[in-house]
């Protein structure tokens, strides 16, 4: 039952916005579809909207970032195939939207991946209200720019920090500390 | 919960002392001891604390106030949430690099004498967290007196904290808070 | 002279004059350090501007550091006044990663550990309802029996508030008789004082005058906004995580949600002390119905050895050594796990690259998702209902920065 379903939503993405899916996987109990970065509004409008496909209700977005080592690219699995060389070959930052139909109870996640020298891609706050401060911890966190945000500045971090801390090339404590030793802790 | 029977009331009991008498001479009707005793003594038992309460530690404040482990007991009954009418500033929890300049205002809003307690370990060095957005003590922007540690320290320890804070009031001298020494460490720290 | 704005209808809007109030981030009417600057009209709230991230300590950050079994700890500091319930989630979570299967008996211990959990974070949010409408009473009541909720944690696991409870795989020793008698002597307590702090309010005229019909959402809005938990079901609709994804055995037990009608402050007042109720049925079934069995399931990669075996076996002694020193190995994969916490759907989002700690750990946090709201929520009510709708939505600091 549970399959025929996870099969029926995949094929009415597919119906529509057939160049747009890259892949599909089942991901432990979670149906993941990695798409292109173009028209992911739309598509999540359309989730929305359809009568089949009642997406009405975000769960939760998240941005990965992925640098440009061989680590990173195991991390991605099948993905890494599809999406690492396209457009250019650097790192990556994943964006992952987790969709939930409280009609049927069921869930998808949608990740797209964007260039880590240039994450830009709109924003979904027109959708759902809940975006609003996602999409704001995300630009904090990551620096991916969603486009058409009403109040895009940073949320949990100070106002005036010019570094993006989540990226993997920052690094956890603050490097201006006198009272803790690094090599006390291994570091 | 009935009534209240007379012959269930405890009236005796071993004995316990509720607080030590400072050195004087006393007679009939008059007890003479110097000021800065009278003074002491009356200061450390109505401290009136700030609870700067930020995260789990401001929890275990609450049941340290609560019925089991009263704190009202050691005079601390009246909380006052305005710097201005308190005496001892109980900074409790992690204070974020973004709260920094918050505390500070709050202290320098206090009138002197005032004293600094720092419950738990975020508050004393940073505790767990030794991350980007997290001041590694608060001693790092204003003079502490004393430190309580624990993650989350149990009410015992906190009420151990003021009994510290206790002593310190008594002993204290009338001029310290003029004094140069005090007025150099205050300018160590920015503070006029 | 003439005041022109002696007859208010007469004003324009443009002409209003207003007034800004900082409702900082120390407050004592706000329980959390989170900063509101209002726009007023005389006593009318006009607009809001929330800031956040007073107390933001990288949680995330931190989670890509730590491994696996160490960053327990930080899940306990999410939502602090119902620490179990995050740590048992994230080693739920854990376990799906590692696809373990779990004993029925450990099923059930969590079960009660949750439940526990759940009554004493609805405790300390609706006696702060109470206190922020003037009744201080029921809160002195409501930490008293917060104290012997404690005292089982401690027979479990040593700490009171932030637990650290369980281990990946089960619990670390299995209760005592000693937390038995407690568990009991709570069971037995706890409905009485419950009912006489229900009944100091639930049918009291001041206190129901000040909560009717403030700070509601109505459902649709509220689901938009991604709201679960309490609040939500409050405004109408019985989404629980519980119902809708049963985990760790609660498809074995009977219980209801509690639905509210207007998503006002009240209804999430009745919402939360009704599913207290239910909660204390979960707990009774669940000690009625405690099956026989191991403790803990057999995951040697993070489950500590028994001493005896560690001394006289060499695996046990390698796994000992691996574990403490933090360099245990998960497989790679990308799993997302939740739980019903205190205020709703708390799901972790794990992503493992095999190596010892994890490449990332997103935490779903309903406070910080739901907070969003409440300038919307407040608009165009007086001051004093927004001090309680905030008190109501019962938003912890903890978790809303992370």
């Amino acid at each position: 039952m549970a399959d025929s379903q996870e099969e029926r939503l995949v094929s009415i993405i597919k119906e529509k916005f057939e160049d747009q899916v890259l892949l599909v996987e089942q991901l432990y109990d979670f149906l993941t579809i990695t798409l292109k970065k173009d028209r992911i509004i739309e598509i999540i409008e359309f989730l929305y909207n359809n009568e089949e496909t009642k997406f009405q209700f975000l769960t939760t977005l998240a941005a990965i970032h992925y640098p440009y080592t061989t680590e990173a690219r195991t991390v991605m699995g099948q993905a890494s195939d599809i999406v690492v060389d396209t457009p250019a070959p650097e790192g990556k930052i994943a964006l992952m939207y987790q969709l939930h139909n409280m009609y049927t109870n069921q869930r998808v996640r949608l990740k797209i991946y964007l260039p880590e020298s240039n994450p830009v891609v709109p924003t979904l706050t027109n959708v759902f209200a809940a975006a609003n401060w996602m999409e704001r911890e995300t630009y904090d966190f990551y620096g991916v720019i969603f486009e058409g945000h009403p109040n895009l500045k940073r949320i949990l971090n100070v106002e005036d920090m010019i570094i993006f801390p989540m990226r993997k090339e920052y690094p956890l404590e603050d490097q201006t500390r006198e009272d803790k030793r690094d090599e006390m802790f291994g570091r | 919960m009935g009534g209240l029977k007379m012959e269930n009331v405890i009236t005796s009991g071993p004995k316990v002392t509720l607080g030590e008498k400072p050195e004087g001479i006393e007679g009939a009707g008059f007890f003479a001891t110097s000021l800065e005793k009278v003074v002491g003594m009356a200061r450390k038992n109505s401290i009136w604390p700030l609870p700067f309460a930020t995260s789990c530690c401001g929890i275990e404040f609450m049941a340290t106030m609560g019925a089991h482990y009263d704190l009202a007991r050691f005079g601390s009954e009246r909380l006052s949430f305005s710097p201005r009418q308190a005496d001892l500033l109980m900074v409790m929890g992690t204070i974020a690099k973004k709260m920094g300049p918050v505390l500070r205002q709050v202290y320098e809003q206090m009138a002197e004498p005032r004293w600094v307690l720092s419950v738990g370990a975020c508050a004393s060095s940073g505790g767990i967290f030794d991350t980007y957005s997290v001041l590694q003590g608060i001693d790092r922007i204003i003079p502490v007196d004393v430190y309580v540690p624990g993650c989350p320290p149990r009410p015992e320890q906190i009420i151990d904290g003021v009994m510290k804070i206790q002593r310190l009031v008594e002993t204290e001298s009338l001029r310290r808070r003029d004094s140069p020494e005090y007025k150099a460490m205050l300018n160590k720290y920015g503070i006029e | 002279m003439e005041s022109t704005t002696h007859d208010i209808d007469k004003v324009k809007p443009e002409e209003k004059q207003y007034s800004y109030l900082n409702l900082g981030p120390t407050h004592p009417a706000t329980h959390g350090i989170f900063q509101n600057v209002l726009k007023m009209d005389g006593e009318i709230i006009v607009e809001a501007e929330p800031t956040i991230g007073y107390i933001h300590r990288a949680f995330e950050k931190l989670s890509e550091r730590r491994p696996y079994n160490q960053i327990t700890p930080i899940t306990d500091r999410l939502n602090y006044c119902s620490a179990p319930i995050n740590n048992i989630g994230w080693h739920m979570t854990v376990e799906k990663l590692l696809k373990v299967e779990i004993p029925k008996r450990v099923q059930y211990m969590r079960v009660i550990i949750m439940e526990l959990a759940r009554i004493t974070d609805h405790l300390i949010c609706n006696a702060v309802i109470g206190v922020d409408t003037g009744a201080l009473t029921g809160f002195v009541y409501m930490f008293q029996q917060r104290e012997l909720v404690y005292e089982i944690y401690e027979e479990i696991c040593g700490a009171r508030l932030t637990t650290n409870i369980g281990r990946i795989g089960g619990f670390e020793r299995d209760f005592s008789q000693k937390a038995w008698d407690k568990i009991d002597k709570f069971m037995k307590e706890f409905p009485k004082v419950l009912q006489e702090f229900e009944n100091l309010l639930k049918r009291n005229r001041i206190f129901m005058d000040r909560t009717i019909n403030v700070g509601g959402i109505k459902a649709d809005r509220a689901l938009n906004y991604s709201f679960t938990g309490p609040n939500l079901r409050a405004a109408g609709v019985d989404y629980d995580v519980r119902v809708a994804k049963p985990y760790s055995s609660y498809e074995d037990f009977e219980f209801a949600i509690p639905v509210g009608l207007n998503g006002d402050v009240y209804d999430r007042f009745m919402v939360r002390q009704e599913e207290m109720w239910q909660s204390l049925n979960i707990i009774r079934q669940a000690i009625a119905k405690m099956p026989e069995g191991p403790f803990h399931a057999e995951v040697p990669e993070f489950y500590l050895p028994p001493k005896e075996e560690v001394y006289n076996n060499m695996e046990a002694l390698i796994y000992q050594f691996k574990i403490v020193m933090g360099e245990t190995e998960v497989p790679k994969g990308e799993v997302y796990h939740c739980v019903e916490g205190g205020n709703g759907e708390l799901g972790f989002y794990l992503i493992s690259d095999g190596g010892r700690t994890p490449f990332r750990l997103h935490y779903r946090r309903p406070c910080f998702i739901f907070y969003q709201a409440y300038p919307e929520m407040i608009k165009g009510s007086m001051l004093s209902d927004a001090i309680l709708t905030m008190s109501s939505m019962n938003v912890i600091a903890g978790e809303l920065d992370a």
